[in-house]
């Protein structure tokens, strides 16, 4: 449904004067998402995860350059044909209850949603009670203010708003930050029914074990870019794991021992050098010649795709 | 309702403290200023008076006491509602600031009203279309405006409308020769026009500049990107979530400008001789009316700080956020 090919998305920021650098926070990046699948999007805070939604819904501040190919439906997407497709045929499930309208209520906000959407009044009304259904929602709780949601109610909430208007792909943020377990496996349900009616998902979270309980796939991203997408998301162990980042990660969970390796270091130094090579070189077991020389592609290997030459 | 109360009460006793010391302050002030109050009384006729006669006024009007003392009776006067005499109108204080009040209340409420609204509109539209010719028009003009003298900006309009195109006339309340309570309305209207421009166009810069921040900061937040990500133009995003959301500081900001109306008020009626509260002001303290003058800046001390309880009492009804705290 979405393919995403050869992205980049770069700032250009100034330092002193008019001296200026430019930031490539979001680089060679390639992904596919097919019907009926979630993909997830791995990686810490911080890493531009978020840049790569906002860069989908061409929603990005006002300063950022992007490059390469968005494709939705086979469609290649240029400002023009997002402005059509945003909350009509994609929609996005924000970080925090702070993404809504502090002084309206979550029913109009909805409501609101399905009539952008492209809905008649009628038909938003029908589909804003419905949504709130889907999400098991009283029809009281329409009435409330965004600040007068609890946490599991506000992410009810957003998912309304992300599919009242039926969008068939669904962007989620960060849903699953300062949400406690029992909330978090419930989102994830509601996640896994919505997407089982036909539409995907990609989820952007920095919870390895909230995307191995849902996704379809896992893209781990480091340092700008997809390093490994992982199709078999039952059993994942760390030996199906091929990337030396996506196991510095799978060690850093606590119930596999909580291990902080240096290769979180080794690359955030290298970032935005624009330099050749892997990023990861000299923090990884066995550095080749190829690693000083450049960037490895997305090559499959048996449980998915990953970029080292290693592998 | 309770709490309404109570931060009722506590908003009217900060209005009394603040019209407390207002009082203090201008009375030293004008105990200081060289106004002679029988020469202000009298005028020249001042000269044909004897000794003894003067005397006699100074001990009837209690001018021989001590500033201190002069100030208690003053006001328990005032707290008793008597302001005085004025002296150039030779009529109860109240009376003329009454009467005056009601020609400079439509003067201030249209050019309130104006300057509000179109500056509201213009900042958003700017504020929204940020760095658009649109935005880059309005801001020329607001800043321009804002560095323009009023007094200025009256002389030119009367030049201009009412000395070369003769749109408009010249002067006052009404056509000359004609008792003030005989004018029509269409007449009132007609004369309120030029001064009612003048306070708007200057009035109209704040607002703008205020409100185009407000809406590009608006911009910047979440939910503004949020609406933008749920389909919303940038013009929808604005109206239908932008407004509402800048609306209170607007409003709070226009009538926190009350102050700078009254001030703007005094000098345009000045300039097209329009007889309302400002030019009763200038009048009074040019011809040293004392009780007058006082009167006015107790009653302009009352006028504003209501002006600013209202913005205050609208937060409640405008913001959800205040409003059930409120009810809590």
């Amino acid at each position: 449904m979405l393919a995403i090919e050869d992205l980049h998305i770069s700032f250009h920021r100034y330092n002193k004067g008019l001296d200026r650098t430019k930031l490539t926070p979001v680089h060679n990046l390639n992904l596919e998402i097919g019907v009926g699948e979630i993909m997830a999007i791995v990686g810490e805070s911080g890493g531009g995860k978020s840049l790569l939604a906002h860069a989908v819904l061409d929603i990005l501040p006002a300063n950022a350059e992007t490059g390469g190919k968005i494709c939705f439906c086979g469609q290649e997407l240029d400002r023009k044909k997002i402005n059509k497709l945003r909350g009509r045929k994609i929609s996005l499930v924000p970080q925090s209850v702070s993404y809504l309208n502090p002084l309206l209520t979550v029913g109009r906000q909805v409501f609101r949603a399905a009539v952008v959407a492209g809905l008649s009044k009628k038909e938003a009304k029908i589909a804003r009670d419905s949504a709130f259904d889907m999400v098991s929602l009283e029809e009281a709780s329409m009435k409330l203010y965004p600040f007068q949601l609890s946490g599991g109610m506000a992410q009810r909430v957003l998912v309304a708003m992300a599919t009242v208007g039926g969008a068939p792909l669904i962007i989620a943020d960060e849903p699953t930050t300062g949400l406690d377990p029992e909330l978090l496996a419930g989102f994830l349900e509601l996640l896994r029914v919505t997407i089982d009616n036909g539409r995907a998902a990609m989820l952007i979270t920095h919870d390895l074990n909230a995307a191995r309980k849902v996704a379809d796939k896992i893209a781990v991203f480091a340092g700008g870019t997809i390093v490994e997408i992982i199709n078999n998301r039952e059993n994942l162990t760390s030996d199906k794991l091929s990337h030396p980042y996506s196991r510095a990660l799978w060690d850093s969970l606590p119930e596999n021992g909580f291990n902080l390796s240096e290769i979180k270091h080794t690359y955030s130094a290298r970032e935005n050098g624009n330099q050749q090579g892997c990023l990861f070189r000299g923090a990884c077991c066995c550095d080749r010649e190829q690693c000083e020389k450049s960037i490895p592609p997305l090559m499959p290997v048996k449980h998915g795709l990953v970029r080292c030459w290693n592998a | 309702m309770k709490t309404f109360c109570k931060y009722f009460a506590s908003k009217m006793l900060r209005l009394s403290i603040i019209v407390a010391v207002v009082s203090v302050l201008s009375f030293v002030l004008v105990s200081f200023a060289p106004l002679d109050p029988i020469t202000a009384y009298l005028g020249y006729d001042r000269l044909q008076i004897s000794q003894e006669q003067e005397a006699q006024i100074i001990s009837r009007w209690g001018l021989d006491k001590s500033p201190p003392e002069r100030f208690l009776s003053w006001a328990g006067n005032i707290l008793r509602g008597d302001f005085g005499k004025s002296v150039i109108f030779n009529e109860p204080v109240v009376d003329v600031i009454g009467k005056r009040f009601v020609a400079s209340f439509w003067l201030m409420f249209f050019a309130w009203l104006f300057s509000g609204l179109l500056g509201f509109i213009l900042g958003a539209v700017a504020g929204t279309f940020r760095n658009s010719l649109a935005d880059r028009v309005i801001r020329f003009y607001a800043y321009t405006l804002a560095s323009t003298p009023t007094f200025w900006v009256a002389m030119i309009l009367l030049v201009f409308f009412a000395v070369k195109l003769g749109w408009f006339p010249v002067c006052c309340a009404g056509p000359l020769g004609v008792a003030p309570e005989d004018v029509s309305f269409a007449d009132r209207l007609y004369h309120l026009a030029l001064p009612v421009l003048t306070l708007s166009l200057v009035g109209i810069a704040q607002i703008t500049l205020h409100t185009r921040e407000k809406m590009i900061d608006f911009f910047q937040s979440n939910h503004a990107t949020y609406a933008l990500a749920c389909g919303e133009t940038r013009s929808s995003t604005a109206i239908f979530h932008g407004l509402r959301n800048i609306l209170l500081p607007a409003i709070t900001l226009q009538f926190a400008s009350l102050g700078e109306l009254f001030s703007g008020s005094v000098l345009a009626e000045v300039v097209f001789s329009y007889p309302g509260l400002g030019k009763a002001t200038v009048d009074a303290g040019i011809r040293g009316d004392v009780p007058l003058l006082l009167g006015v800046v107790i009653f302009s001390t009352i006028f504003v700080v209501v002006g600013n309880l209202i913005a205050d009492l609208l937060y409640t009804l405008v913001d959800p956020r205040v409003r059930t705290e409120e009810a809590i």
